[in-house]
């Protein structure tokens, strides 16, 4: 067999020019949607109302409609995109990700209304036949039902992409073997291996052929299904593309760490079938054999231009759309872009690269004359646990090159950058088991590298200097997924006022697809907001200028446990001497002395530092009643239970509904009535679900392996145990977790801020999902936990985060804030990076220990009992402003209008308590109308 | 206890409402006022202080269970529902949060107070003080 050709990175290594400012300066978006009736007719490209078909509905042709669509303010063109698939343009750069988010909508990419826009039309599961440059038309057939339609255009894009190429070797087409290109295939891989493991109760054997990018993440994935993996590389080492020798024995150490075994120099001969015709062996040409169960083929990847060569365009040596620096072909009505335009000699496996093209006939269509300013082919290897990364001249192949080296075997690590002969200019790099460096130096390729440049592949904290601190040029590319510039990320603050890397993150997009940039972009928007003096003001308030995280250490340490003597100490020093804080630093101080275990919520002055939900343990309603949730861990609640709650909300007359978090919650108590309410529940056994706080809300479960059929776990009991260690923990803000029993993943666990997923082995655990307003997928943390290390695992994420998030801040912007993101994350609760561990730990284990039911402590104190009184004049009297009407057999709390109503026909009636006038509503307090 | 028309003077009836020592420093309480729920706040130099309860921001009587503080030199009560910051000396609103009022103005109505002999006092012009309050 071949050599194969890396799937990632198409045939050969394309020139780099840099990034010109060219098209990036087209590059940013103001999000706004022109209104297409009032559009005036095409001032910038042509005749008006164009016809624009795109073949292909893969990543690039979606970023070419979507820039169309954001550029095209005159509505010069309407696009019709002709997909072969039976889906929306999703994120294949993130396929993998498809099997722990099990779901094809996580991969969507960008905004669905794009596909709603009447200027835009997805014709999807339709595969292009043929097209008839002469009468600019092309046939296409729908997949489901064989009919054919014709399409005329104005101007054609083919963006069909690259199929993954089949090695010429027997047994590629039996049962068993597949490729690893689009959502089906990884669909039917995960398949193939779920059915295999049931059938035969044993690990699954699997097997990749190829060891480039792809077929590493392939392995990967295996092993993420369960799955024994090997890897079958042809050459001498893996990445042979990205990565030189010195990377490459490091990087096969590093995989076979992982458990991914590695055969080197091994050329497949052939796949055999076993009884059942399904793949058994692979026969290597060195005689060698290996069992398989299934096979994953990853010898790259052939540019689908069957469509072009039909047409009569010419087509590279390597095949490839030829296109010129436009991305035109030799037709002038016909572009092409992405892995299939064969641009400057070769293909490009990349999908930044993609995207400059589709900008660049974008601009292009409209008049405009940018050219493709090269390609970007710096790469990093998505595969937990190995951090692998490649940019530039990764084999110093510029003559008079130098290469600077670091490489501490024990470690893992080999580090190299390649500089100019005068060891000043930066031109390419490898960086394996530690890529921390590549966000800050890949874009200062082709510049000069200021200070001792061996200091960028030392160790991050190595040496007393430090990383240099690079001042990034305005057009140096920082992002080359979505080729945002520098300058543009300052603008995005200096000009576009935004003040967070959320809001950079919407207006450029600058970090929004593979994320490893994301660092280097953080740090480039604080500089930005502290020069800009808008400082990145981390102070809490008027009272405090520290940040919350800075304040709960403070706290901690010097060991204060009331308001005042915070605010004396560490408040701000120019207060007024009237200063006594305020509804945001008073919640927080709370909030920090709740997670340090300062007793009760209510005792002493810091019973007014909580907002009403804490101070009565309730939560306010709209009316300004209450609702009331006692816990029930893990969603688990007996038949004994459950009549209780009825007869309580019965009693009361409150509106009962269930919870997204699996629990009961009553509404329409009053305050007065909350101990009433709660000294039933608590006998009952109840205690508070905390749904007041910002704390741990509820653990969801799934019903696990005890009743299904599917469970490999006990996810309900692991639930429950989680919810009881950690109910009462205070937190920035709320805060949820889930538990599955297998990776079916009924609980939604990854919408949760700690989700975690049963496997064979123990237990995956996932961190930062949140739903809410901007919601967010949970990420893997680790693998595989034994329950002990898995809750000491959950403990340390926990308490890492209510120590050192903002005041309100969610798990995933922590995460983001994190230094590191993610893989900071782990390091300090997986390998105690920072040595606070213990100290972590042994917080938990406070907490645990002095946990006491907020609700029974209250009810067996008569003087906190004093402040549920309605009126201090008038305790138990009923707030006469409280007005209901019945709804669906419950009630709700009567609207403005019917309110008046009420009283117009109460005026009217005799003696006031009249029978409502024709259509008008009863309006009654909770219970007037129920025993009580 | 409950509301005694404790006596007028000049042109203001003064209702009792509570002890001092039963509202706690800077946690308000609400009191019935001639019919009217007032917001009484004790602040942590002993100055008590009334506001309306009905918070024009949401039309729930709520105000007493806000956090009190401070926004300069002003004492502040921040209200529960949407956080609409009021000062509790002239009821003037110091940040509606970018919301409208719902019901009435933003700017609160005060009660003058006093505190005589341990007791709080609410002022109400004679005029519309009613003596079955
Ligand atoms: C697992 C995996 C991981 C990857 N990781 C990375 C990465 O980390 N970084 C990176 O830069 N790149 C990565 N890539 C490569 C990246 O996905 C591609 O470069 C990118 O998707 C190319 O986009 P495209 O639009 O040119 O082609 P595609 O996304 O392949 O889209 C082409 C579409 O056109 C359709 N089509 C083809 N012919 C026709 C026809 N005749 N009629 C109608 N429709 C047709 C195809 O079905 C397909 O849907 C990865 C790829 C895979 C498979
Ligand atoms: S996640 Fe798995 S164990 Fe839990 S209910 Fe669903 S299928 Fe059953
Ligand atoms: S480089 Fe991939 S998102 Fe920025």
């Amino acid at each position: 067999m071949d050599e194969p050709t890396d799937a990632l990175d198409g045939v050969t290594q394309p020139k780099h020019h840099g990034t010109s400012g060219e098209t990036s300066a087209a590059y940013r978006r103001d999000g706004q949607q022109p209104d297409a009736a009032e559009q005036l007719p095409g001032s910038q490209g042509g005749p008006v109302d164009q016809h624009l078909v795109v073949v292909g509905g893969g990543m690039v042709a979606h970023r070419l409609v979507e820039a169309l669509r954001d550029r095209d303010a005159d509505g010069a063109w309407r696009v019709t995109v002709l997909a072969e698939e039976p889906r929306a343009p999703y994120d294949r750069v993130a396929l993998t990700s498809y099997f722990s988010g099990r779901n094809a909508e996580d991969l969507s990419l960008g905004q669905p209304e794009l596909w709603e826009d009447p200027r835009v039309r997805l014709v999807r599961d339709t595969t292009v036949t043929a097209i008839d440059r002469a009468a600019r038309t092309v046939t296409a057939r729908r997949n489901d039902t064989d009919h054919v339609t014709s399409y005329g255009y104005d101007a054609l894009v083919l963006a069909t992409g690259s199929s993954a190429a089949v090695p010429p070797v027997e047994g590629t087409d039996l049962p068993g073997v597949f490729v690893y290109r689009t959502v089906d295939d990884v669909a039917a891989l995960r398949g193939w291996v779920e059915e295999r493991a049931a059938r035969w109760k044993r690990p699954v054997r699997g097997a990749v052929v190829g060891g480039g990018l792809l077929g590493l993440e392939a392995a990967g994935a295996l092993q993420a299904l369960g799955a024994q993996s090997t890897v079958i590389q042809f050459g001498p080492r893996l990445m042979p593309l990205q990565v030189d020798e010195g990377g490459g024995e490091a990087l096969r150490r590093l995989i076979n760490a992982t458990g991914v075994a590695v055969r080197l120099n091994t050329s497949t001969t052939a796949l055999r079938p076993g009884r059942d015709g399904a793949v058994r062996r692979m026969d290597f040409a060195n005689g060698g054999r290996l069992d398989v169960d299934v096979v994953v083929l990853a010898t790259g990847v052939r540019p689908r231009d069957e469509l072009a060569r039909a047409a009569g365009l010419p087509v590279g040596q390597r095949g490839g759309v030829v296109v010129d620096e436009a991305c035109r072909t030799e037709d002038p009505a016909v572009w092409a872009v992405g892995e299939v335009a064969c641009i400057d000699g070769s293909c490009i496996g990349l999908v930044a690269p993609g995207y400059a093209m589709a900008e660049v006939v974008v601009d292009r269509l409209l008049g405009g004359a940018a050219v493709f300013p090269g390609a970007d082919t710096a790469t990093k290897l998505k595969l937990a646990g190995v951090d692998v990364a490649s940019f530039g001249d990764a084999f110093a192949a510029t003559p008079g090159a130098l290469e600077l080296v670091h490489a501490d075997p024990v470690a893992g690590i080999y580090t190299k950058i390649v500089l100019s002969d005068d060891a000043s200019t930066l031109l390419g790099g490898v960086l394996v088991g530690d890529a921390s460096a590549y966000a800050s130096l890949r874009p200062m390729l082709g510049r000069r590298l200021e200070g001792d440049p061996g200091a960028y592949i030392l160790p991050e904290g190595a040496g007393s200097a430090g990383r240099p601190q690079t001042a990034l040029p305005d057009d140096a590319a920082v992002c080359s997924c979505n080729n945002v510039t520098a300058g543009t990320v300052r603008a995005a603050v200096t000009e576009h006022g935004c003040t967070d890397l959320g809001a950079v993150k919407a207006c450029t997009r600058a970090g929004t697809s593979c994320g490893s940039c994301l660092p280097l972009v953080k740090k480039l928007v604080t500089t930005e907001l502290e020069k800009s003096g808008v400082t990145v003001s981390t102070a809490l308030c008027e009272h405090f200028d520290l940040s919350r995280a800075q304040l709960f250490d403070a706290v901690r340490v010097s060991g204060l446990r009331t308001f005042s003597e915070i605010l004396a100490r560490h408040g701000r020093q120019d207060l007024p001497a009237a200063a006594r804080g305020c509804d945001i630093c008073k919640p927080v101080v709370g909030s920090i002395l709740g997670s340090l275990g300062a007793g009760h919520v209510l005792d002493g002055e810091n019973a007014t530092l909580q907002d009403t939900n804490d101070h009565v343990m309730a939560n306010l309603q709209k009316d300004g009643s209450y609702s009331v949730v006692p816990r029930m861990p893990g969603g688990e609640v007996t038949p004994e239970g459950l009549i209780v709650v009825g007869e309580v909300a019965r009693d009361f007359g409150l509106y009962t509904k269930i919870t997204g978090g699996q629990r009961i919650d009553m509404f329409g108590a009053r305050l007065e009535q909350l101990p009433a309410i709660w000294r039933r529940l608590v006998d009952a056994g109840f205690e508070s679900g905390h749904a007041y706080g910002k704390s741990l809300r509820t653990v969801k479960s799934c019903v696990g392996s005890t009743w299904c059929r599917f469970g490999v776990q006990d996810s309900v009991a692991l639930a429950v145990e989680l919810e009881l260690r950690y109910r009462g923990l205070r937190s920035p803000h709320k805060i949820k977790l889930g538990v599955s029993g297998c990776a079916r993943e009924c609980a939604e666990a990854r919408a949760k801020d700690v989700g975690v997923i049963a496997t064979d082995k123990g237990w995956n655990v996932y961190v930062g999902g949140n739903g809410g307003f901007t919601p967010r997928h949970a990420q893997l943390l680790a693998e595989d936990l034994d329950t002990e290390t898995l809750v000491r695992t959950i403990d340390r994420f926990l308490m890492y985060y209510v120590r050192t998030a903002d005041r309100l801040q969610r798990t995933a912007p922590w995460i983001e804030d994190v230094e590191g993101g993610l893989d900071g994350v782990r390091a300090v609760v997986m390998d105690d990076s920072l040595g606070i561990a213990a100290d972590l730990d042994a917080a938990m284990a406070a907490h645990v220990e002095n946990y006491t039911d907020e609700w029974r402590a209250t009810l067996d104190d008569p003087e906190k009992l004093a402040r549920f009184a309605s009126f201090v004049n008038a305790p138990t009297t009923p707030d006469p402003s409280l007005a209901y009407v019945p709804e669906r057999g419950q009630v709700r709390p009567a609207t403005a209008a019917e309110r008046a109503q009420h009283s117009a026909a109460r005026a009217d009636g005799p003696g006031g308590v009249s029978e409502p006038r024709a259509g008008a509503v009863l309006v009654a307090g909770t219970t007037l109308e129920v025993r009580r | 206890m409950s509301a005694v028309v404790l006596g007028t003077s000049g042109r203001t009836a003064w209702t009792a409402v509570c002890h001092v020592a039963d509202l706690v420093p800077e946690r308000g309480a609400a009191a019935l006022v001639g019919g009217e729920q007032v917001a009484v706040v004790r602040l942590v130099d002993g100055t008590v202080l009334a506001v309306q309860n009905l918070d024009p921001f949401s039309g729930a009587h709520v105000l007493s269970r806000g956090i009190v503080g401070s926004r300069g030199d002003a004492p502040t009560l921040a209200s529960p529902m949407y956080k609409q910051v009021f000062d509790l000396r002239t009821g003037e609103c110091l940040d509606p949060v970018g919301r409208e009022p719902v019901a009435g103005g933003a700017t609160l109505r005060t009660w003058p107070v006093r505190v005589e002999g341990g007791l709080v006092l609410v002022g109400t012009p004679l005029a519309a003080a009613r003596a079955d309050a």
